[in-house]
């Protein structure tokens, strides 16, 4: 819209306010302003009078009185003698544990199935579009529970593999499975350099992370090395032995040893114990999302036009180079960006852990503490601002993302 | 080819070279099969492998089904009929189908009224979804919500006949005065909707649901798949609006308009359903007159309409966004208003181009409505896991009853999502 | 863009400029943040001028007619159009805007509604026309831009010349005082420039207040009156086409027709 230079300002008329450019959304604004200004007002009046009349206020003290109820699947230390601060912290945890397997597996299932439904085999073509139409049709509190009842209701309990007439056993004497949950065998060091074990993991951490950054100087190297000459050396061996030699190494030097779980009494002892409401969540969460992420998959390669492809092989490129270096690098660009936002998919659906009792923060901040305290209006609050947080913390990243990755044009 | 031997530049067909078939190796079954299943040594592994998967599937559930058992009247009568061979108890949906579908309040003699309202939903949705009917049969779209209305809460005729006229009046008002300014239109529509309901609510005698024709069911009494479809019908129309005005707030000069839609958004798309439910359930009802009583349906409707726009904002700001530059450059130069700009040449081609992610947000939202199982509302998923699995009769189920809900969903989602492809291809190859 | 030979006779009996004052620009300087883009424009546009805007991409022709009919907010200096001040009332927009005809390079026509609802919708909704009324004017102008038969279509169903002649016929439906033109036949295939040049001809015969931005250069000499060249957001030289085309003062003028006209 149009504006002038200073306007002689003895000429303000009252009807400018809705027919002047300049003070029109001024005023619309004061408007809205005044319009939200009054529901608020409104709604906290109501709220006030409503806590008044309960007998309640707005106080989040709660939180350091005693949680009492324990929880069963925990990263950290907890007893019930703990606060409902801590029990919600043991909660967060637990939903990002369950947020970050369910990423890592839904995206193996997404791009597996994407790329197997371009397959030129007809048959598993059609099978991988079955399996997307499947399971994106039907809600992921069904697959959740259908899931956790086959953990419960159909898997053996412990007692089932003892004795000499035992109705199950276990695999390789490692793997235990089940109605409670998946023992798998610790991996622990006994000649550790430090005292305590997680010292001794982030080491290992530490180590991969020096294997990954050699790693990389490698590749530059050999990218200049092709750029210098035209022939790209062989990486391969270099690569194998940056990663496999340190680890192989400090492995043997810590002495690493092997906890298998084992029956004792009416139930599994030592090993880690994967509970049967992770395994039902993780397991749908990912097999949901994992036919979303097909279809990104399968959406972001087949956008790339055959043009694309055709330009490339006329240029002499073989096949596997044309993917690497003209199709994959656009079909990304396409596919990360929805990707990104399966994964708040993910740690948003992560809160149906309540369905089968799995302790993420939904199920202790807002289910337990909120029904032992009656503390409604914190916990909700508090909740909420855990999954803002998160999501925009995944937002940040996916716009850091876009604007790197934006085609630089006009 | 013609004669093209001599060596010369010139030519000139002399003929029409016919259609031929093509050689035979190039046809049939073995062809197709050679081609798509084993064309390579990789393929044929994979053929053979998906084969093996598909055997495993249809082998356990072939004969789980063809063995299932209609007839019974509890889990251990199927056990006994079956003998141990392997076999579905499908008994548990023919004796408890009306708690699945209509939940286990509703009154078994009114089940024709739900079910007529199901019916009637498709006449309603015909021309909304289907460019090419009449666009008379709109009127009975209009109608519509206060007729199922009346149907399925039943109690007296007033209620319905009160609030259309409400609607009546202010789209009357809006179509009066709306053309020459739209805020006079738009104001004196809603006050023109709130007279007639004041004034037609004082006029319902009190006590008048009690010998009504049809009699009053409450909404705690609704459940089964029948509330999921409410659900879902009712938030999703009402929030297509919502998301309309959010989607031009959020595309607005004025920064505080701007700002307020952007987090109203953000906020909804940030947090999940859940916590939204919760607030239905526990929080909400402090926000409202103290002395007033809003059943949890309204309140699960509010917070999930809210939900909802929130998402639908999004996609119509995308087909806002997708619309040229010059098409609001052409309505300026013509001299339209905003409103008119909007109503006449912006919104009816966003909207359409919107139609079919509108449609998977809807899709999204009607499998999103079984999460009110968690807070105590029996839906399809809240009656399988609450009064049916806790009878003594069909404790054990778990299949039958898991897999019917699934199947149900899976037609309704599957269905929703075909048209929308359709409409999809439609809008492609469209002309205008 | 090549000079397009236009072969029939131009009837120039009605295209005189009269006394009265159409337009009046003075001191007008725009900018897009730090850039600046109209510098100091100062122009009078008589009633019945036909006016050639022409110039390098990028050198302000277009912003500046653009911002005639207030599609772009000029910073400073004044603008006049048939006598009301182009300033931030609304009321002054929305009257010069029913004033002022606008056809765009993109022609954008209204590709939901049928070539009728698009030169009707204005009049009925801006002028508040009876519906039969506006649309007895619209296939009057249809007529005129000869494709009555196609009342019916939607845009997307005709051909580029055709949807830019509906354009010239919706914005002669509010009967305006003065069109301005925006690049109409850039965006043409060769065939159908010359089906909307012959349009904008006979506009001209009829007395109408045109300003065109255009490489047509053809069209400049045989119907403008008027030839503006502007360059860096500057008006660099105005003269009569004859005078213009056969003798340009400037050597930004020159440089320009030589890489325009000479092959």
């Amino acid at each position: 819209m149009s504006t002038l230079t200073d306007p002689p300002k003895d000429s303000f008329r009252l009807s400018m306010l809705i027919n002047d450019t300049r003070y029109r959304s001024l005023t619309f604004q004061a408007l809205a302003f005044l319009a939200m200004a009054l529901s608020f007002w409104y709604l906290g009046n109501n709220l006030v009078a409503n806590l008044r009349a309960a007998g309640l206020n707005i106080n989040f003290g709660f939180l350091g009185d005693t949680a009492g109820y324990d929880i069963s699947q925990k990263l950290v230390e907890y007893s019930n003698q703990d606060s409902h601060s801590s029990a919600a912290f043991v909660g967060l945890l637990n939903t990002l544990l369950v947020a970050f397997l369910a990423c890592i597996t839904a995206t193996v299932f997404g791009v597996v199935a994407g790329v197997l439904r371009l397959s030129k085999n007809w048959l598993v073509s059609k099978l991988m579009a079955f399996y997307v139409e499947i399971f994106r049709n039907i809600p992921v509190l069904i697959w959740i529970i259908i899931i956790f009842t086959i953990m419960t209701a159909f898997m053996p309990a412990p007692r089932a593999f003892r004795g000499d007439n035992a109705t199950a056993t276990m695999v390789f004497d490692a793997f235990a499975f089940t109605n409670r949950g998946i023992y798998t065998p610790l991996p622990w060091f006994s000649r550790g350099i430090f005292e305590s074990q997680t010292l001794n993991w982030v080491l290992v951490l530490l180590v991969a992370c020096g294997s990954w950054f050699a790693a990389r100087r490698v590749n530059v190297w050999a990218t200049a090395k092709q750029e210098e000459t035209g022939e790209r050396p062989n990486t391969l061996s270099m690569l194998l032995g940056i990663w496999l030699v340190p680890f192989v190494i400090l492995m043997l030097i810590m002495g690493l040893s092997w906890e298998y779980p084992a029956l004792k009494g009416f139930n599994f002892q030592g090993g880690i114990k994967v509970g049967g409401p992770l395994i039902a969540l993780w397991f749908a969460l990912s097999i949901y999302t994992g036919a979303f992420i097909a279809e990104n998959v399968r959406a972001g390669i087949q956008a790339v036009s055959k043009g694309q492809t055709e330009a490339a092989a006329a240029l002499g490129l073989r096949p596997s180079k044309v993917m690497n270096l003209v199709v994959l690098p656009q079909a990304l660009r396409i596919i990360i960006p929805p990707l990104i936002s399966q994964y708040l998919n993910i740690t948003k659906n992560s809160s149906l852990a309540i369905v089968v009792g799995y302790a993420d923060i939904t199920a202790t901040l807002g289910g337990i503490t909120l029904n032992q305290t009656g503390r409604a209006i914190e916990c909700v609050l508090l909740l909420m601002a855990f999954y803002l947080t998160a999501s925009l913390l995944i937002s940040l990243v996916m716009n850091v993302y876009n604007a790197s990755v934006k085609l630089k044009e006009r | 080819m013609t004669d093209q031997t001599t060596n010369s530049i010139a030519f000139v067909a002399d003929g029409n070279i016919p259609q031929s078939p093509p050689p035979a190796r190039e046809t049939g079954a073995v062809k197709w099969i050679r081609a798509n299943l084993f064309s390579s040594w990789g393929n044929s592994l994979l053929t053979i492998a998906a084969g093996l998967v598909i055997y495993m599937v249809l082998s356990g559930a072939v004969p789980w089904m063809w063995n299932g058992v209609w007839t019974t009247s509890s889990l251990s009568e199927c056990r006994e009929v079956l003998a141990g061979e392997v076999g579905a108890c499908f008994s548990v949906l023919s004796e408890r189908w009306n708690q699945l579908l209509f939940g286990f309040q509703y009154p078994s003699d009114q089940y024709w009224r739900p079910t007529l309202a199901f019916l009637l939903l498709f006449v309603a949705g015909a021309p909304v979804l289907f460019f090419d009917l009449p666009r008379k049969l709109l009127a009975f779209t209009a109608i519509y919500p206060f007729l199922a209305f009346y149907l399925i809460w039943g109690g007296t005729l007033m209620a319905p006949i009160v609030a259309f006229l409400g609607v009546a009046a202010a789209a009357f008002v809006f179509q009066t005065y709306g053309k020459g300014s739209f805020a006079l239109g738009f104001f004196g529509a809603i006050i023109a909707a709130f007279a007639v309901w004041f004034v037609g609510g004082a006029l319902i005698p009190e006590g008048a649901s009690e010998e009504a024709m049809l009699q009053a069911v409450p909404s705690r009494d609704l459940g089964g798949f029948m509330l999921n479809l409410m659900l879902g019908v009712t938030c999703v129309s009402l929030s297509v609006p919502l998301g309309i005005a959010l989607a031009l707030g959020r595309q607005s000069n004025m920064p505080l308009i701007k700002w307020i839609c952007i987090i109203f958004i953000e906020f909804v798309r940030g947090v999940p359903l859940i916590t939204l439910l919760f607030v239905a359930s526990v929080m909400l009802s402090y926000f409202f007159p103290p002395d007033s009583t809003v059943d949890l349906f309204l309140r699960v409707v509010i917070m999930i309409t809210m939900f909802s726009a929130a998402y639908i904002a999004e996609v119509i700001r995308g087909g806002l966004a997708a619309l040229p530059k010059g098409q609001y450059e052409a309505a300026d130069s013509l001299g339209l208003d905003y409103p008119q700009a909007m109503r006449l040449i912006i919104l009816p081609q966003a909207l359409k181009i919107s139609i079919p992610g509108i449609v998977n947000v809807a899709v999204g939202l009607f499998k999103d409505t079984t999460l009110v199982s968690v807070i105590s509302m029996f839906d399809l998923v809240g009656m399988i896991r609450g009064p049916i699995l806790a009878s003594t009769e069909w404790a054990g189920v778990y299949w039958e009853l898991l897999g019917a809900a699934a199947l149900l969903f899976f037609v309704v989602c599957y269905g929703i999502s075909q048209y929308s492809q359709w409409l999809e291809r439609r809008l492609a190859t469209d002309h205008h | 863009m090549s000079e397009l030979a236009i072969e029939r006779e131009i009837d120039r009996t009605k295209m005189s400029v009269s006394d009265e004052v159409a337009i009046q620009i003075t001191g007008m300087n725009k900018w897009y943040g730090q850039f600046h883009v109209l510098r100091d424009i100062n122009l009078t546009v008589n009633r019945g001028e036909r006016i050639v805007i022409a110039g390098p991409s990028g050198s302000g022709k277009s912003t500046m007619i653009r911002c005639l009919n207030a599609l772009e907010e000029h910073q400073e200096g004044q603008i006049i159009v048939d006598g009301t001040e182009l300033t931030s009332d609304l009321k002054n927009i929305d009257k010069i805007r029913s004033e002022v005809g606008m056809c765009f390079q993109h022609f954008n026509l209204f590709p939901h509604l049928t070539i009728l609802e698009n030169c009707t919708l204005a009049p009925i909704w801006v002028r508040k026309t009876a519906k039969k009324e506006a649309e007895e004017l619209a296939m009057h102008f249809l007529e005129k831009v000869k494709i009555p038969e196609q009342a019916h279509k939607y845009p997307g169903m005709l051909s580029g010349g055709q949807q830019q002649r509906v354009a010239i016929a919706r914005s002669l439906c509010m009967k305006p005082r003065i069109m301005l033109f925006d690049e109409p036949t850039s965006a043409l295939d060769p065939e159908m420039i010359k089906e909307v040049l012959d349009t904008m001809i006979e506009l001209a015969e009829e007395g109408m207040t045109m300003l065109c931005v255009t490489h047509e250069m053809g069209f400049a000499r045989q119907v403008a009156n008027r030839v503006i060249f502007m360059a860096d957001g500057q008006i660099v030289e105005q003269n009569e086409p004859e005078e213009f085309f056969n003798n340009p003062q400037s050597e930004r003028t020159q440089q320009f027709l030589s890489q325009i006209l000479g092959h």
